[in-house]
Parts: structure tokens; C-alpha cells; sequence
């Protein structure tokens, strides 16, 4: 039995957030600290053909203007992943080119927010307009508006057609697949635009230690990719760089960009200086976004569910920049297809630019657009054999030691790498979740309210397999604590409690003995930062290998502190004990007979992990909701999600990362939306038009964590984060067509759109002209 | 320039500034409490949500020239000596707490709710908090950890 593993241990962190410590990027107080603030494109597509800035500069108060004409030229990506990175060098710190309205022209460096904003609007620039491109099937073809034109940007597929990159997989025998079917469906879906919205925006705080290195404290998810990315674009070495995260407040992907924090080193670098770069909450609203994603999905199916053939089809739009863009459609297809037992299966993807905001990663990753088709259709399915919807789904999916062979065709990004499903509790999580929502057959009529239910399946990874890599470094104190050294990154998810709970598990000590110190590119040792949800499966692995090397260390001192061969020594509450003569040292005493008395040394290790498999976790998701039949509005009455996430190392905070994402999944199939001008400008980028879920909106939710044991897990654990978010959006459409048979193929569900789906009215608003995005 | 006097966490406070500058940016860069955050600064996320005169406001939308006499409580004021409030220990007990970023608006929102109604339903509470947003935890383990604050407090006063 565990005795810190699966325990609700208080977060570490917990006291002093809800102190209001001050903890966070902006809570310090820097002297002479500069204040930065863009000026941005307002046309989609142009090119600066003059900028003046000897106005702005003029102005005291104003430090520094950049621009395009006094900053280094390095194309890059912005996308914080390993390198090689995957996603194409199209961006440079200050372009010449503008492709989406919000596109950044140029900053001001002042001595307070309010002058540098008086300076942005001084600098006189001069556009040669080009014409823009916004429908991304429109951005393919021939003659459309070439976007990155440049001539050293890098890995872009085919900057002609505006096509950061494809991919085709095919297995088995697609003909003979549909040609074995009784029903054959196609139908396209269409997922929309969407922003994380932490309540803590994009910040970014840099200066000069006393030594003359570049300090970078920063609101992210990948420290020491910002790390590598800085010293590229900056053009100084890695070693004059030192990142801190201290706590974030909220990602979710969008904090896996590195694109404010060189331009604030630059200012730091030039000015000698301090300097703070925060976006407005307007801006945060176009830093980056979730990709929109058209999917063209045909399926064919037998009588009795077993499905015969799956031809997918996506076309991502990227927005302007590619950041994220191919791994994102490969996800897409790999995060979902091997969900499915199905022998034939092809996949199409395409990732284009548009003069549309920048996409990035976004918790689901590709695989949230991609479930909102396969979990569609497979009601619609259903309806055509004359299955129930929860039948179908016991019947189809993947089970504990099966493959799919798209584990191995399709990775992220490039081709995958082949794993057996070595644990999944889907049937039960299934079961429970059909239980707890009490599905009626035949829906009631209930005057204007009409309800419906509804279901989905879903599956993510733990970790990007043979490229995912933590690291840990545990050393050991006098009084038998330890300082755990971790570059995993907890953004908010808690992963600096379950790691220490897995460290105090593997040393046999209590949580609190074990004191945490994360993400700080001086300190700690590297990981590839929080995203693809990797951190309790990759870091924790990490953490688990090293505390037992350190285990290992303090028996072997225990061994000769007692005199005793190891067989004949157990540890137990931080002590090593003699089973034959229960005689014992505790850790206190063998801590001090290292540093102090015998072969004096620190006990301390440093391990790293990566994983040539990223097991699964899987939920099945329940919604009950009524339609109001006059207004289109849709309620949420209820929410069941059952999921298997291996084991939990700290139920009470998987349970939140469940919760979390799926009134977040809510929210993004019911009320999020970006609308857009006829330029491509958003229109709505504000908490009052983009309307994100508050606790007056939240359904009565069921969160059932049903276990299992992943072996290549730390403690059987596995991913949590992400999985959940998959859910809403088909299961809520699902329960749409259930209450009103109307099908919805297209994201978010608004009143509009459901009475439009019910032929109650006929034409959206005209702010919805743009609605293809 | 105006000089006001107020209350901040019990304390009387004087200062001399513009009569435009916003109570949040007081409290963070004048008296150096950073625990009110900024989220929006336009009213519409709550995250710098303080006490004033009993009543949870936005202190991004309230200005130097109304605070004058007025009694401030942010989140700092809300423990003593070390020992947290019963929301403050609720929060951390029922897992309510994510990345944290919200919490201090949230916790101040539901201070005030408590003040004037000790034991409030479920329904109470979400219109409560209805302006603070939170991204990370889907606000159940809020609501709960509000309802045993509530509880705390009528039973050891």
C-alpha cells in the first residue's frame, strides 16, 4: 500500500497562493524597470514601406524604439518544442511583412506603460496593402495570396500554395474496406478558433544580474526551450541566459510560445536596463489560438458496429505564422485513429496560413477538433445500423493488449513509433459513466425544453515517445528532508506536489519532507517543459528513478552504520532498519554521518527519463442538456466523465484537471467564438463579448477516476491534463441531435446556430458572414 | 494631484496621486500588495477583486478620487498572525486552487458573500463569484470549498 501516492496531499504551493504571496512574474518590483508595449498591424496583409520613429523617440520617457530596421533579422520559431523544433523558421523578432492584423510593427521602451503607449502612436508607418486571404481552402489554391514569401524562412512545404506541411498515411485496404461496409457515411465537421484565455496574460519581466547575465522571468511552459530560442534569436550564448518560471497563472498551451521574452532581453541587452512586457488582454486574445480544423470524415461501418473503413481529411488553418502547425495536424489523426479498432484507415492532412491570427498549442492539441468528427459520426452512425449510441462505443475501441497499426504510421510530426495498449479501463469507464447519467430512452417533451443525451470516447498520450525528456536531481539535507531539482514545469496543474508525493513515496517520508524547487534553467536540470501532457508520466518518471538511486545511496551508508548487509535492512518512515536485530539509523543520522564523519560526501543524484511508449488515458464522457426550443439556448444539466488516467497520484487534483477541462470543452463547444471584420481583425477580444464559462454556467458534474496501472508509469500512473477536454463538443452535439434531430457539424453550438439548425431562422447575423473560421 | 486617507487591511493609509489612478495600481505599486491581480483592468475578469467599505469591487475600475475615508480589505488582510482564514484553508483543503492567479479576487468575492450571508446556498455562492473568472478548475471545487468555509465559521465562530 502507498502511504503518499494516491493521497489528497495538500498542494505545495497552496499556502502562498492563497495568501497572495507574491509568487507570480509580476509581483516584484524591479528599480528603473522599462515598460514595453507593441505597435501592431491593423491590416491583415501589407508591407511596411516606410516607418518613422524619431517622433516616439523624441518623447521623454522613451528609452528605446525597435522596429524591423534595428533588430536582428534570426528566423525562428516560436513554438517551444524540442529541437530540431518541427514547425517551419517562418518568424523573425520584428517582420517587415505584416500577415495578420495584430501582427507586431514595432515597441516602445519607456519609463512607464502610459508613455510608451503615447510613443506606439507617434511611430508613422507606411503600408503597401497586399490583398489577404482568410479561408483556408481559398489560401491552396493557385493565384491565392502568397503569405510567406520571404526568402529565409525554413520548412515551409510549399510557400506558394500557403502550405506549411501534409501528410498521408494509409493502412490496410481503404476500397475493400467502404467496399465490405452496409452503411457508408461522409460528413464534414468544422472546429473553431478559440483562446486558452489564462487569467494571467503573457508576462514577461528581464534584467541584468549582478554579474551581467540576462535574467528571463517568465509566464511559461517550456523554460529551457525559451532558453535555447532566446540565445538563438539574441544571438548570445546559452550560458549568459538564465530563465526563472515562478508560479503561472494559467496556459494551457499558449504558454508553450516563446515570443515576448527575447524582445524584452533585447530591450535589457540594449538598455542595461530592466523590462517588463505584458500583454493586454485585447492582445492575449491574438497571441495565439487553438487551430481551426475542416474535417472531411467518411466511414463505413457493418450492421453489427464493426467498423470496415476510416478515410479522415483535415485542413488546419495555422493563421499567419506556423507555430505548432504540422504536429498539430499529425496529433489530429494520431491522437484519435488508434482509439478505433478499424483495419483500414487513411489519413489526410494539410496545415495552411491564412491573414488570420497566430494558432498554437492548446490543451488537446489537434485532437479536441479531431474527436469533435469521429465522435459525431459515429452517432450518426449509430442511428443508420439502429444502434444505441453507448453500444457502439463498448464495441469499438481499443482494449488492453491491442495495437493500431496508426501508433506506429503516424506520430508527431513524423512517423510514430509502435506501443500495445498496456492498460485501459475504457469498458468500465463506459459503464459507470452510462450508469451515473441515467439515460432515458425516449426524451420527454416538456413544452419550449426539449432534452437530449449524449456520449463520446476519447483517448490522448502521456508524452511524446523517444522525444520527451524529464530530468530530476534529488540531494539529501541533515535532517532527513530532501531538495527535489525538477525542470518539469507545473503550471498551475499541481505537478510539484505529485512529484514530490512520488519522490516521498520512492524515500519513504512524508510529502512535506521534501522540498520542491522547479523550472529555474540555472538550478534545475532539464525537461522539456509542460505540454503533450508529459509531466506526472515523463517527469515523474524521472523523479521515481532518481529518489531510488538516492534510496539506494542512503542503504548503502545504512549497511555500514549498522553493520549489516543490505538483505538484511528494510527503510520504512525515514529510517533504515536491521530486520534481525531491529536496530536502526535514522536518516538524520545517516545524512550527518555523509556530510560530517564517515567518507564524507553529499548524497544527491540526478537521473532522466524518456519513454519509447505514451500510453493512453481514456474517458468516456455523459451529457444530459435541454434545449430551449425558442431561443436555441442550450443548458447543461448534467456531465458525467469516467476516466482511467492509470493510477491517480493526487486524486484531488486529477479530479480538477478533469473538471477544469471539461468546463473549459464546455465552454469552447457553447459560447467561445472569435468573430472577425471583413479585415480579419477580431471584433469580440474581451472578457464581455467572448464569453468564457463562470460558475453560474457550470452543470452538475460527476468526475469518476476509475484506475488502472500503466507499467512503463511511475507508481501505474498516466496522463491526465488534456484527455478530458475532447469530450464536450461531440458529446454535446450528440445530445443535440438526441433532443431536437437537428445535426450540428459545426462548433459552437450558439443559440444562432441551433435555431438556424432547426430552421427556425434562416440567415446567421452578418457578423457570422466570416463564420468559416 | 489629491491626497486621500483610507483604510487598507486596518491600517490608515495617506497619499498624494493622480485622482484618475486606479485603486489596483495603488495597491500593487504604491503600497507594494501585490496579492490583487490584474487580469483584464477593465472590470471584467475579477481577479482584483478587494473588499471596499463591505462590498467586493473590481479595483481596477475604482479610482483614487473615490477612495477617500473609505476601508480597503485585500487579500493580505485576510489572515492574521499567520493563521489563514477559513476560506483560505477551505480553498487549500477542497483542492480549489490551481495555478492560484484567480484566487485572491475569488477568495475576497466569497469573504464578502460570507459577511453578509453566513450560510448561503449553492446558488448563492455562483451568483456570488459569477465575476470572477477561473480557467483552471471548472469552479466546483470553489463552490465546495466556500460551502465548508461557511460551515467553519459558524462552528468555531
Amino acid at each position: 500500500m502507498f502511504k503518499e501516492v494516491g493521497k489528497n496531499i495538500q498542494r505545495v504551493d497552496g499556502y502562498s497562493l492563497v495568501k497572495g504571496n507574491p509568487v507570480f512574474t509580476d509581483d516584484i518590483d524591479l528599480k528603473d524597470m522599462l515598460f514595453i508595449k507593441f505597435l501592431r498591424s491593423p491590416h491583415p496583409h501589407a508591407v511596411i514601406k516606410s516607418i518613422d520613429t524619431r517622433e516616439a523617440e523624441k518623447m521623454a520617457g522613451v528609452a528605446l524604439v525597435l522596429t524591423h530596421q534595428n533588430t536582428p533579422r534570426v528566423p525562428h520559431t516560436t513554438a517551444g518544442q524540442g529541437y530540431p523544433e518541427p514547425s517551419p523558421y517562418d518568424s523573425v523578432m520584428f517582420p517587415r511583412k505584416m500577415r495578420f492584423v495584430g501582427d507586431r510593427v514595432a515597441c516602445v521602451a519607456a519609463e512607464s506603460p502610459e508613455i510608451a503607449l503615447d510613443a506606439v502612436k507617434k511611430i508613422d508607418v507606411e503600408y503597401k496593402i497586399l490583398s489577404p486571404v482568410f479561408n483556408p481552402e481559398d489560401a491552396l489554391k493557385d493565384g491565392a495570396p502568397i503569405i510567406h514569401d520571404e526568402k529565409d524562412s525554413s520548412g515551409i512545404l510549399d510557400p506558394k500554395h500557403n502550405l506549411v506541411g501534409e501528410v498521408e498515411v494509409n493502412v490496410g485496404n481503404l476500397d475493400a474496406g467502404f467496399g465490405e461496409a452496409d452503411v457508408v457515411l461522409e460528413n464534414r465537421y468544422e472546429a473553431h478558433y478559440a483562446q486558452h484565455t489564462p487569467i494571467e496574460p503573457h508576462i514577461v519581466i528581464t534584467y541584468l544580474d549582478e554579474n551581467g547575465r540576462l535574467v528571463i522571468r517568465t509566464s511559461t511552459q517550456v523554460p529551457f526551450h525559451v532558453r535555447r530560442i532566446c540565445a538563438n534569436v539574441l544571438g548570445i550564448s546559452i550560458r549568459k541566459i538564465r530563465v526563472i518560471k515562478p508560479r503561472i497563472g494559467g496556459a494551457f498551451g499558449t504558454k508553450q510560445e516563446v515570443y515576448l521574452e527575447y524582445i524584452a532581453a533585447y530591450v535589457t541587452l540594449q538598455t542595461e536596463r530592466p523590462a517588463k512586457f505584458e500583454l493586454t488582454r485585447s492582445e492575449e486574445f491574438t497571441s495565439r489560438t487553438r487551430h481551426p480544423i475542416i474535417t472531411v470524415l467518411k466511414v463505413g461501418a457493418r450492421k453489427d458496429g464493426t467498423l470496415t473503413a476510416i478515410d479522415m481529411r483535415i485542413l488546419s488553418n495555422t493563421g499567419a505564422y506556423g507555430s505548432h502547425a504540422t504536429t498539430v495536424m499529425y496529433n489530429t489523426g494520431s491522437k484519435v485513429l488508434p482509439l478505433y479498432r478499424c483495419p483500414n484507415v487513411r489519413f489526410e492532412g494539410k496545415v495552411v496560413y491564412t491573414n488570420l491570427p497566430v494558432a498554437g498549442a492548446y490543451r488537446g492539441y489537434g485532437a479536441t477538433q479531431g474527436y469533435f468528427a469521429t465522435e459525431s459520426m459515429l452517432d450518426e452512425i449509430a442511428e443508420k445500423i439502429g444502434m444505441a449510441p453507448v453500444d457502439l462505443r463498448r464495441k469499438i475501441h481499443i482494449k488492453e493488449g491491442e495495437t493500431s497499426p496508426i501508433f506506429d504510421a503516424l506520430g508527431e510530426g513524423k512517423k510514430g513509433i509502435p506501443q500495445v495498449i498496456s492498460s485501459s479501463k475504457l469498458p468500465l469507464c463506459i459503464e459507470e459513466g452510462f450508469k451515473l447519467i441515467k439515460w432515458k430512452k425516449k426524451p420527454k417533451e416538456e413544452g419550449k425544453m426539449k432534452r437530449g443525451y449524449g456520449c463520446a470516447i476519447m483517448m490522448q498520450g502521456s508524452g511524446i515517445p523517444a522525444v520527451d525528456m524529464g530530468a530530476a536531481t534529488i540531494k539529501m539535507n541533515e535532517d532527513g528532508s530532501f531538495n527535489l531539482l525538477v525542470g518539469a514545469t507545473d503550471l498551475g496543474t499541481g505537478s510539484d506536489t505529485i512529484l514530490a508525493q512520488i519522490a516521498a513515496e520512492t524515500l519513504k517520508v512524508p510529502t512535506e519532507r521534501i522540498i520542491v524547487y522547479s523550472s529555474d534553467t540555472d538550478f534545475t536540470p532539464f525537461d522539456v517543459g509542460a505540454y503533450a501532457s508529459s509531466t506526472t508520466y515523463i517527469s515523474g518518471g524521472a523523479v521515481l528513478k532518481t529518489a531510488r538511486k538516492v534510496l539506494e545511496e542512503i542503504i548503502l551508508i545504512g549497511e555500514k552504520m549498522l553493520n549489516e548487509s543490505k538483505e538484511n535492512l528494510k527503510v520504512e518512515n525515514g529510517k533504515v532498519v536491521s530486520k534481525k536485530t531491529n536496530s536502526s539509523v535514522t536518516y538524520r543520522e545517516i545524512a550527518c554521518n555523509a556530510l560530517y564523519e564517515t567518507n564524507q560526501h553529499q548524497i544527491i543524484a540526478s537521473m532522466s527519463h524518456i519513454s519509447h511508449k505514451s500510453p493512453p488515458p481514456f474517458a468516456a464522457h455523459f451529457v444530459e442538456i435541454l434545449i430551449n426550443r425558442g431561443t436555441g439556448k442550450i443548458k447543461v444539466e448534467k456531465y458525467v466523465a469516467c476516466v482511467d488516467c492509470g493510477t491517480a497520484i493526487n486524486p484531488k487534483l486529477a479530479e480538477g484537471q478533469v473538471e477544469g477541462s471539461i468546463i473549459n470543452g464546455i465552454s469552447y463547444a457553447l459560447t467561445e467564438e472569435f468573430i472577425f471584420n471583413k479585415n480579419g481583425k477580431m471584433r469580440n477580444a474581451s472578457f464581455r463579448d467572448y464569453k468564457i464559462f463562470t460558475a453560474m454556467d457550470i452543470p452538475e458534474m460527476k468526475v469518476v477516476l476509475i484506475p488502472s496501472h500503466e507499467p512503463s508509469g511511475p507508481f501505474g500512473a498516466k496522463s491526465v491534463g488534456e484527455v478530458c477536454i475532447n469530450g464536450p463538443c461531440p458529446a454535446i452535439a450528440n445530445a443535440i441531435y438526441d433532443a431536437v434531430g437537428v445535426r450540428i457539424r459545426k462548433t459552437p453550438f450558439t443559440p444562432e446556430r441551433v435555431l438556424k439548425a432547426m430552421g427556425e431562422i434562416e440567415h446567421l447575423k452578418d457578423i457570422h458572414k466570416m463564420e468559416n473560421y | 494631484m489629491i491626497k486621500i486617507k483610507f483604510t487598507v487591511n486596518s491600517e490608515e493609509r495617506e497619499i498624494v496621486t493622480e485622482p484618475t489612478r486606479t485603486l489596483l495600481s495603488i495597491l500593487r505599486e504604491e503600497l507594494g500588495l501585490t496579492g490583487t491581480k490584474e487580469g483584464c483592468g477593465k472590470g471584467e475578469c475579477g481577479a482584483c477583486t478587494v473588499i471596499m467599505d463591505g462590498k467586493p469591487v473590481p479595483s481596477c475600475l475604482v479610482l483614487a478620487c473615490q477612495l477617500d475615508g473609505c476601508e480597503i480589505t485585500t487579500i493580505e488582510g485576510l489572515s492574521e498572525n499567520g493563521n489563514l482564514d477559513p476560506l483560505q484553508k477551505a480553498f487549500i483543503e477542497e483542492g480549489a486552487v490551481q495555478c492560484g492567479f484567480c484566487i485572491p479576487g475569488m477568495i475576497m468575492s466569497a469573504k464578502a458573500l460570507l459577511m453578509r450571508n453566513p450560510s448561503p446556498t449553492e446558488d448563492e455562492i455562483k451568483e456570488a463569484i459569477s465575476g470572477n473568472l477561473c480557467r483552471c478548475t471548472g469552479y466546483t471545487k470553489i463552490v465546495k470549498a466556500i460551502e465548508k468555509a461557511a460551515k467553519m465559521i459558524i462552528h468555531h465562530g
